[in-house]
């Protein structure tokens, strides 16, 4: 049988009493009632972010200025809340960074929407998109609250990379000269 | 001055008194439910209301601490009562739902007259209380007013017609019998004591506290030392009265919404509000007068020998002059009362809330024996302390 | 059925499994029917066998025979023959079925081949699976989950070759991509007999190109790109559009002939982003023209119509079919059907007809058979009028005989379904002098000067069925759903049946066909949902004797000569 029958404990006089057990808690309220207060008081006092942490959804740049992301809607495909959307499209030639091809066109990602679960940053192949620090997010209009292409590149900004695949990839393209 | 004030008409007099009962009780009855939050919040380690202030006093020197004290909360919440919407539900009987929370108040507020909240000394040296009416049947009017306050409970519940209300009304009146008799019966041998045989019988508090005032012997201890077990009954009959948790069964809002109140809002809300902390206030000082001496500052040093002592000891005659005992005495009280206010919030903010049948058990099979035997305990006692 | 004469079919064993296959059957193809997968890239069922990406790699053998008694050797361990396995495995696209083979496509030297093959394949390949339109349905990209290292052994520089080169107008080469398996080149020699492609260069540089001169042009040139097993070819109009694994897939017909081709749409949230064909091996095996791809650009082309209308002022559907109705009887109806309505909406047009006591015209539209999959009649559905009896004689490509009949006096509504009357020989005059309802998709001078105008939906918003060339009865389904005004036309149709005093039951293509098959004798016994995805033959004796203008094409050749453009006009 997977019920199993617990007796229950018989109380003494002085547990059914109960004021001993009052008195006791009284003890302990009294004692968290001298000691300071736990509270972070927020705007003026800010919480340490861990490593790891998973804030805002945002785009990086490599560091020579370059958008990492290539649009290959990995992220919108994963995306359990469907917060994401991509418009991909090819990049303009001349550009320096026509080698790489594609580059989205629009990226929304709806703040409303996203539960942080950080599966973008998992899949993205090219490292492109990143949960940072921020973690405060608030607007006056659902509108306002849909994340766009500019709005993800201020708020990600510049991240090291380790291994600009692009760039070895044009210089490879240059030593050949043209010859294949 | 005093004779100027009793020269007036007794009509005057009466409206200047209720006046400054009205004018009294109601800031402090508020500044208790900030203090309430307060210590609710310093309990739970955190630091409550601390945001509030209005903006043409930012940076202005001191506004900052009492920011942190939440007086501009205090402030705030009191002018949103007053100012915001009063909701009329469509189905309630409105004669009757307005009149509950003036109910609320009314005996609130008449209990605190006579409740005596100071002293001072006479030419002769006779210790005469401050009080505002001076009746004979001090506890028994205590106890008869402030029963009357139930109803408007019981008409909040009966008349916001709805079920919550209505289940709030109810238990509000069951508990206030179930306790009412211990209550009584647990000042009973206070009563017994303080009265010895041949004096002339007297219920005034006062009376109780010039019982408590002596410098040795058994009048000079206070009753809660020699009768512990009346003034735990009554400690926990007045929050059952006062319906404070974990007795506050009509309001219980994990069960009833918010029992007898849930059709209240507003400025009508904030009256039974008020009368809650009100009663409290009066419970506080009755029990402060009843087991903890009045205006004497311990135990076998009443206030006229404080008095003297100070006089004595630096010389001053200032100290004997009636308006000096007057506001020591005062002091005193008020200092005792609101320690028991503040044990009032702490016992809230540590003991849940108890079920409903459990608060019926605790009063007719624990408290009314117990406090019918105290009685008889203390009443052979008497007769043989007394001869 | 009936079963083929067992002298052709000859019993192979695939992993232990054995299977009776046609003579000259691959092992591909063989193990397919056992439900083997054998990974191949260079081998397409519909091209010929060249055998370079070595991916098919098996294991082959032969039952062992005493070579003295040519006694079969058993193997005392199992109580069966034993099997002598080739020393080398062979590929399976080349080797051709024979009594006795034996074929292992699951041992270790197996697995090893397709692993070394798909290194050598990834040596030169580029790290573009996110930036590539092939990802998703990659065979390279499959196989590397199979048989891929993880991480690669080559440490010299990768070769670079040119990323974007335009092959034709529709056509763009990555040759980083390419992994050399010549099926396009095939496809353009063997299928869409225009030779414009061939490799230059030799080893690691070997380069797809177009022969000096020439442009990948041709109207099959997409093909190239369906075929392509990696993302070397790539379609210029779906470029970077949108990764494929958002897309559903939607089986369709190609409606821009009488070939019928069979099609899949590719649409995310009502959206259409491609065509690509849909293998029947009856009708167009697994291509189809570039110009059938384009037609889903009219969904959202210009001059769409959104919403009914009654002269030319917006008007709720009830309002616009009971306008119609007003005008129709009054008699001296005529209705003007469309080879472009599906089977379901031309049994309709023929109840209205009926219903009006009107005679129901068609209007046709003949263009240059390519001899492939683009038929010489551009309507896709004209013999779906004869069946359903809709007409009973080929159309003209014109309405002369209408426009005579209106300038008499005897014709004063006409109802076209979709067609515009004004391009098929109707003056502007004779527009003016009839009361016009018109039924279509897009706005045309028929539908300015129409009275009616109620809108409906395109073969991508519907479901239905088309009658092709070969008498073939197949279906399309709806992919994305129509503008927010427009009505399909089932629905159109027969809330003007009722409107006009002849309701029928139900407007649902499913329902609808109780009655199609009851009605019509060459459809009997045929319901919407037991047609095939791959269509249904239907008996078209009755009609063998009419003059289409369908010459020769893939899987299909005219009865009767083609060409009698002279017997219409």
């Amino acid at each position: 049988m997977a019920v199993i029958q617990v007796q229950r404990k018989t109380l003494t006089l002085v547990e059914r009493a109960y004021l001993p057990q009052i008195f006791g808690g009284m003890l302990t309220t009294i004692k968290h009632f001298l000691r300071p207060a736990e509270t972070m008081e927020y705007p003026e006092e800010r919480p340490a972010i861990p490593p790891g942490y998973r804030g805002v959804p945002t785009l990086v740049m490599d560091p020579h200025g370059r958008e990492k992301c290539v649009s290959c809607q990995l992220c919108e495909f994963v995306c359990p809340p469907k917060a994401i959307r991509i418009v991909p499209g090819s990049v303009a030639a001349g550009a320096g960074v026509d080698h790489v091809e594609k580059a989205p066109q629009a990226f929304d990602i709806d703040m409303l929407r996203c539960i942080y679960c950080g599966l973008c940053e998992e899949v993205c192949p090219e490292e492109a998109i990143v949960l940072q620090t921020q973690y405060s997010t608030s607007g006056y209009s659902r509108a306002e609250l849909v994340n766009h292409k500019d709005r993800l590149y201020e708020l990600g900004g510049t991240l090291p990379d380790k291994h600009f695949k692009w760039d070895v990839k044009k210089a490879a393209e240059e030593r050949a000269g043209g010859r294949h | 001055m005093a004779d100027f004030f009793f020269g007036l008409p007794v009509v005057v007099q009466a409206v200047v008194k209720g006046l400054a009962v009205i004018l009294f009780i109601f800031p402090v009855a508020a500044a208790c439910s900030m203090a309430e939050r307060k210590v609710s919040a310093w309990i739970q380690r955190r630091p409550g209301p601390n945001r509030s202030i209005p903006p043409f006093l930012v940076g202005i020197p001191g506004t900052r601490f009492l920011q942190r004290l939440g007086l501009w909360q205090l402030m705030a919440d009191g002018g949103k009562f007053v100012f915001k919407e009063e909701p009329l539900p469509d189905h309630v009987h409105r004669v009757y739902y307005t009149l509950a929370p003036v109910i609320a108040m009314v005996p609130a507020f008449t209990t605190v007259t006579v409740v005596p909240f100071g002293a001072y000394l006479d030419p002769h040296g006779g210790v005469v209380p401050l009080v505002l009416a001076n009746v004979d049947i001090g506890i028994l009017a205590v106890f008869a007013v402030a029963s009357l306050g139930i109803y408007s409970l019981i008409l909040a519940g009966w008349a916001s017609n709805s079920k919550y209300p209505f289940l709030g009304g109810v238990r509000a009146s069951a508990q206030l019998i179930s306790y009412e008799l211990s209550m009584t019966l647990s000042v009973l041998p206070v009563f017994l004591w303080v009265n010895e045989p041949g004096s002339s019988g007297s219920l005034s508090l006062a009376r109780v506290v010039a019982f408590q005032s002596g410098t040795s012997g058994w009048g000079g201890a206070w009753f809660l030392f020699t009768m512990p077990v009346s003034a735990l009954i009554f400690a926990v009959a007045l929050f059952a009265e006062t319906n404070r948790q974990p007795f506050d069964m009509p309001e219980s809002e994990a069960d009833l919404v918010g029992g007898f109140h849930t059709e209240y809002g507003a400025f009508k809300w904030s009256l039974f509000f008020v009368a809650e902390y009100a009663n409290m206030i009066v419970g506080s000082a009755v029990f402060s007068l009843l087991f903890l001496g009045g205006w004497n500052l311990l135990p076998w040093l009443p206030l006229a020998t404080l008095m003297e002592g100070l006089h004595h000891v630096t010389g001053w005659a200032f100290w004997l002059h009636p308006l000096a005992v007057g506001l020591v005495s005062i002091a005193i009280f008020v200092a005792k009362v609101l320690a028991t206010i503040f044990v009032f919030m702490w016992v809230r903010w540590t003991v849940p809330r108890f079920r409903y049948d459990q608060v019926m058990r605790i009063g007719w099979q624990k408290l009314l024996p117990l406090s019918i035997a105290n009685l008889i305990a203390y009443a052979v006692g008497i007769y043989f302390l007394q001869g | 059925m009936i079963q083929p004469a067992t002298s052709d079919l000859i019993t192979v064993t695939i992993d232990g499994r054995e299977v009776s296959v046609p003579k000259g059957t691959n092992m591909i193809e063989a193990a397919r029917r056992v439900g083997v997968d054998v990974p191949h890239y260079c081998y397409h069922s519909k091209l010929s066998v060249v055998g370079n990406c070595r991916m098919c790699l098996v294991e082959t053998g032969m039952p062992a025979v005493d070579p003295a008694t040519k006694a079969p050797v058993i193997d005392p361990a199992t109580g069966k023959q034993r099997v002598n396995w080739g020393p080398r495995p062979a590929i399976a696209c080349a080797t051709n079925a024979m009594p006795g083979l034996h074929v292992r496509t699951t041992s270790p030297l197996v697995k090893d081949c397709r692993e070394g093959v798909m290194e050598f394949l990834l040596v030169n390949h580029p790290l573009d699976c996110p930036i590539c339109d092939q990802a998703g349905e990659c065979k390279l990209q499959e196989q590397s989950a199979g048989y891929g290292r993880g991480y690669s052994r080559y440490i010299e520089q990768k070769n670079v070759k040119p990323k974007r080169t335009l092959l034709g107008p529709r056509v763009m080469l990555d040759d980083e991509r390419c992994i050399l398996c010549s099926r396009c080149i095939r496809f353009c020699k063997e299928i869409a007999k225009d030779d414009v492609l061939g490799f230059t260069d030799r080893g690691s540089y070997t380069t797809l190109t177009c022969y000096p001169g020439r442009r990948l042009e041709g109207n099959y040139s997409l093909n190239t790109v369906d075929i392509c097993p990696v993302g070397a070819l790539t379609s210029t109009d779906f470029r970077f559009k949108m990764r494929v694994w958002f897309l559903k897939q939607t089986p369709s017909i190609d409606a821009e002939s009488s070939a019928g081709a069979n099609t899949l749409l590719w649409s995310r949230e009502g959206v259409v982003y491609r065509i690509t064909p849909r293998q029947n091996d009856a009708v167009n095996d697994t291509w189809m023209a570039d110009s059938g791809r384009a037609l889903y650009k009219a969904i959202r082309g210009d001059g769409r119509l959104d919403c009914a209308r009654v002269n030319g002022a917006e008007s709720a559907l009830d309002l616009a079919v009971k306008a119609a109705a007003e005008l129709l009887l009054r008699g001296g109806a005529a209705v003007v059907g469309s080879g472009r309505s599906s089977v379901e909406e031309q049994f309709l047009t023929r109840k209205l007809a009926v219903a009006l006591k009107a005679k129901a015209w068609l209007v046709s539209r003949v263009g240059e058979g390519d001899r492939i999959l683009v038929s010489a009649d551009r309507n896709p559905n004209v013999r779906g009028a004869l069946v359903t009896g809709l007409v009973d004689a080929l159309p003209s490509g014109r309405l002369d005989a209408l426009g005579a009949l209106i300038d008499s006096g005897s014709v004063t509504s006409v109802v076209s379904m979709g067609e515009d009357l004004a391009a098929a020989g109707l003056s502007a005059a004779q527009l003016a002098r009839v009361s016009v309802i018109y039924l279509g998709t897009h706005a045309n001078a028929t539908s300015a000067a129409a009275k009616v105008v109620i809108s409906t939906l395109t073969v991508f918003e519907k479901h239905g069925t088309f009658i092709n060339q070969q008498f073939r009865i197949q279906r399309f389904a709806r992919a994305v759903p129509g503008p927010a005004g427009a009505t399909d036309d089932l629905v159109a149709l027969s809330r003007l049946l009722g409107a006009v005093g002849r309701p029928i039951a139900t407007a649902d293509v499913g329902a609808l066909w109780t009655a199609i098959a009851s009605e019509v004798p060459a459809l009997a016994m045929m319901s919407y949902g037991n047609i095939p995805d791959t269509g249904l033959q239907v008996d078209g004796t009755p009609w063998a004797g009419l003059p289409f203008a369908e010459g020769p094409g893939l899987h299909y050749s005219p009865a009767a000569p083609a060409g009698k453009e002279a017997s219409r006009g």
